[in-house]
């Protein structure tokens, strides 16, 4: 049971990974973003069904602060449009040295 | 206070008496150091910054007005302003703590004898916490009361007392007033630490803290920058000397392993008799007290010193600090008893630092600088004492130069404040320090006339005054220790045998004896005898001082006279004997055998006789030949005086040595500094490279800017620039990258 968990993590953590790496709408990297730390979070799951209850304890927390990203990070979306009527990141380059 | 009381010294004689409060006298001094400070700056924030003498330059006389110019150090133009606000405050704080610490080493005294005075061999060490506890280098704060701590602690608070009571009438108009006195105690303090310490380190801490004090009070009047000058030369110097203390230390600690008096003493023996460790260490402290008792090459601080006020000269450069350095090898006679070559060294430096000193004596015009050089020159008789093994007679004549040249220097303040009063009053500008100036005195000054004749005779060496017993016991010494078969006579010294060293040494004390009768007499015969020449309208206002600063030169008049009983010579019909001698016997008695061990030094008594003659006759020659040839009468006042000639101008001159100084050594290290480090290294290679990298065409209006410079610092700023691609896509690459080489390495390694 462990190693499909895992497997299956990795699999999900992989998929965000690449969807960070890949796409430019800044919506879409911020989802991949989550899909990753769910990711995480089934790890710690998986391994709390071995190693005790920290594991599950820990995604209590991952949880909360995704949740204070999410709300810090969607306002920096808003913000970002309604400045330049564009979320892609491609167009966006203002810390170019 | 961390105060613990250890349990080592319960055995001890002196446990369970007023002894047991040692800590207490150099506590005392340090009150009275914190309440002055906090009067001086409590007074500067309620009424405004009162001193540095801003308005003492105002109304001063300028006593640089002369054929010496500005290069002349002249203290003591001080001069009635506004009285400080707490000056009655310090005026009782600042002596009384002397009057009770002196009160309180009395009765330590009386424990002493007591508890076996003379008979007690073992010191009784107060240890009171850990200072320094690193690996084998254990270093206690502790106090050590001995025969030699005790006498040193008498005379220091006993001298310093009377003296912080004549200060009280010479320097109560000065708007500095409480600051005195706060550096005066401050001094007191570490001067007992230094006699006191129970180890080399702590004994060093004290110092280098009489250090700071001399140095604070040498420009005590530092508005003025000759005094300010004087203040730093004295310090610098003595940090050459104080370089060669520790160099001592390092070298004790990695050959003995101790650094605590007892510890020394205990392992000193294994460094063998003559051995080439323990004369380096004997060497190596004798250079510090060099630097901090005026010995040649380093006495040239002392004389510039006297920019102080005059009490601070009397109880700093006369009686207490510059005798740190004979203490300083009393306390380590066990060592230098062990290296008789370092020991010889002694005497042939003081011996000729007392004649060289003494001769300059001869043609000062300058009061204080005549008593300035003459303390150097007795400072050498101490030196010659210590080192020829008589550390009875260096310490005797440590304590009677403390009385007459305490004495003598608070005499000449007495002068000198008349002198300034009188000056005050008709509003003239001249030099109230100048002999020049002054004669006549007598007339006005009565008292302050028979109390310095009184010390006049005393250094000088007539009897039955204190100078002639400690003077005579030193030059015996010198003459008697270098016989044939003494360890002093075994060693030989720039390929001479030590006895005739020991033998031109003793002719050399016998020509500065001399020559101090000379410049003694001539400085009394042109103070106090002979015309005034003060001038005719400042005449009517000279009159003697108040009794606050006669009555403590009334005591130490009474001292001058009869300290000289202190140690009577075993020839002597009658009195108390040879009591110091007894009294220091248990710390200093085995060193002296051992130096002088191998042939009996006890000299037949028509010897010991004709010695006493010879000295006698030394002091009244010289006496005599100066009221022969010196002419009072002739003299002109400085203004109108002509310059010297031939070898007198010479001696004026100091020899030159201080222009000779200059041109070896402070010159070429300010050119170095100026032409090579400043303008060579700093402006030309560090600023010039700075400026070939930093400085581009922005900077171009800078002066000295490179037309090309800084294309370096932009060409790689520029690459690093390049990395930055403003591209949230690009960062998140390079971050997985990274992540997964940390990774693969981890995991591959």
């Amino acid at each position: 049971m462990l190693a499909e968990s895992l497997f299956f993590s990795a699999v999900l953590f992989t998929i965000g990974v690449i969807g960070v790496l890949t796409r430019r709408n800044a919506i879409i990297i911020f989802m991949c973003v989550e899909l990753m730390l769910n990711a995480v979070n089934l790890t710690f799951v998986a391994f709390a069904q071995v190693y005790g209850v920290a594991g599950q304890v820990f995604v209590f927390f991952v949880m909360t602060v995704a949740a204070a990203e999410a709300a810090v990070g969607l306002a920096i979306i808003i913000a970002l449009f309604r400045h330049r009527q564009t979320v892609n990141l491609s167009n966006i380059n203002l810390l170019r040295g | 206070m961390l105060i613990q009381h250890a349990a080592t010294a319960g055995a001890h004689p002196l446990s369970g008496t007023v002894a047991d409060y040692v800590w207490l006298l150099p506590i005392l001094p340090l009150l009275g150091f914190i309440a002055n400070g906090l009067l001086s700056l409590v007074a500067s924030v309620k009424f405004g910054p009162d001193d540095p003498s801003a308005d003492h330059n105002a109304g001063s006389h300028d006593a640089h007005a002369g054929e010496h110019g500005a290069a002349v150090a002249h203290g003591d133009d001080h001069h009635p302003v506004a009285r400080h606000p707490y000056a009655f405050l310090a005026s009782l704080i600042g002596p009384g703590v002397l009057v009770l610490t002196f009160g309180l080493a009395l009765a330590m005294f009386a424990a002493m004898r007591g508890a076996g005075g003379g008979e007690m061999h073992a010191a009784f060490i107060q240890r009171y916490f850990s200072w320094m506890p690193v690996g084998d280098l254990q270093i206690d704060v502790a106090f050590q009361l001995d025969q030699l701590s005790m006498l040193m602690v008498l005379i220091i608070s006993g001298v310093g007392a009377l003296i912080h009571v004549f200060s009280v009438g010479y320097m109560v108009d000065d708007p500095g007033y409480p600051r005195y006195f706060a550096y005066l105690n401050l001094f007191v303090f570490f001067m007992l630490v230094l006699v006191l310490g129970a180890s080399y380190p702590i004994m060093f801490i004290g110092w280098e803290g009489v250090g700071l004090c001399s140095y604070l009070l040498i420009g005590y009047w530092f508005s003025e920058k000759a005094n300010a000058d004087a203040g730093k030369k004295a310090f610098i110097v003595n940090r050459i000397g104080d370089f060669g203390f520790l160099v001592a230390m390092f070298m004790l600690f990695a050959n003995i392993g101790a650094l605590d008096f007892a510890g020394v003493n205990a392992g000193a023996a294994q460094l063998g008799v003559g051995g080439a460790v323990v004369t380096a260490i004997c060497l190596f402290l004798f250079l510090g007290c060099a630097g901090k008792s005026a010995q040649i090459p380093l006495y040239i601080w002392l004389p510039d010193a006297m920019a102080g006020p005059t009490p601070v000269s009397a109880l700093i450069h006369a009686a207490t600090m510059v005798t740190a350095g004979v203490y300083l090898i009393a306390r380590s006679n066990v060592l230098f008893a062990l290296a008789p070559v370092a020991s010889l060294t002694v005497v042939v430096v003081g011996a000729l630092t007392a004649v060289f000193a003494a001769s300059i004596g001869l043609k000062q015009w300058d009061i204080k600088k005549v008593l300035a050089y003459s303390t150097v020159s007795q400072l050498g008789y101490m030196f010659m004492g210590v080192g020829s093994g008589a550390y009875v007679a260096g310490v005797f004549h440590l304590m009677t130069h403390a009385f007459f040249k305490a004495l003598l220097f608070l005499g000449s303040g007495s002068v000198i404040y008349a002198m300034h009063a009188a000056y005050h009053h008709t509003g003239k500008h001249d030099d109230a320090q100048d002999m020049r100036n002054m004669g006549g005195l007598k007339k006005f000054m009565p008292i302050t006339w028979v109390l310095m004749w009184i010390a006049t005779l005393a250094i000088s060496g007539i009897p039955p005054f204190a100078g002639f017993f400690s003077k005579d016991e030193i030059l015996a010494a010198v003459h008697n220790h270098g016989r044939h078969g003494t360890a002093l006579d075994s060693v030989t010294f720039l390929g001479l045998p030590g006895g005739m060293i020991m033998l031109f040494c003793y002719v050399l004390g016998l020509a500065a004896a001399f020559m101090t009768a000379i410049y003694m007499t001539r400085m009394m015969l042109y103070t106090f005898h002979g015309p005034n020449r003060t001038g005719d309208k400042e005449r009517d206002h000279l009159h003697e001082a108040p009794w606050v600063m006669t009555g403590p030169l009334v005591v130490l008049g009474v001292l001058s006279a009869v300290g000289g009983w202190f140690n009577l010579p075993s020839f002597f019909p009658a009195g108390p004997g040879a009591v110091l001698e007894h009294w220091l016997e248990p710390v200093v008695g085995a060193s002296t055998a051992r130096l002088t061990g191998g042939a009996t030094t006890e000299v037949a008594h028509s010897t010991e006789l004709i010695l006493v003659g010879i000295a006698i006759l030394v002091a009244v020659g010289g006496i005599a030949l100066a009221f022969a040839r010196l002419k009072p009468d002739a003299l002109v006042p400085k203004n109108d005086a002509l310059p010297e000639q031939g070898f007198e101008r010479v001696l004026a001159n100091k020899y030159y040595v201080d222009e000779a100084y200059d041109a070896a050594i402070v010159n070429p290290i300010v050119a170095t500094s100026r032409g090579l480090l400043w303008r060579g290294i700093d402006v030309g290679l560090i600023d010039g490279l700075t400026r070939l990298i930093v400085q581009g065409k922005d900077d171009d209006n800078t002066p000295g800017a490179v037309p090309m410079g800084g294309l370096l610092t932009r060409s790689i700023g520029w690459v690093g620039s390049q990395l930055q691609s403003g591209q949230v896509g690009t960062y998140a690459w390079v971050l997985v990258v990274g992540v997964l080489f940390v990774l693969g390495a981890f995991t591959f390694r």
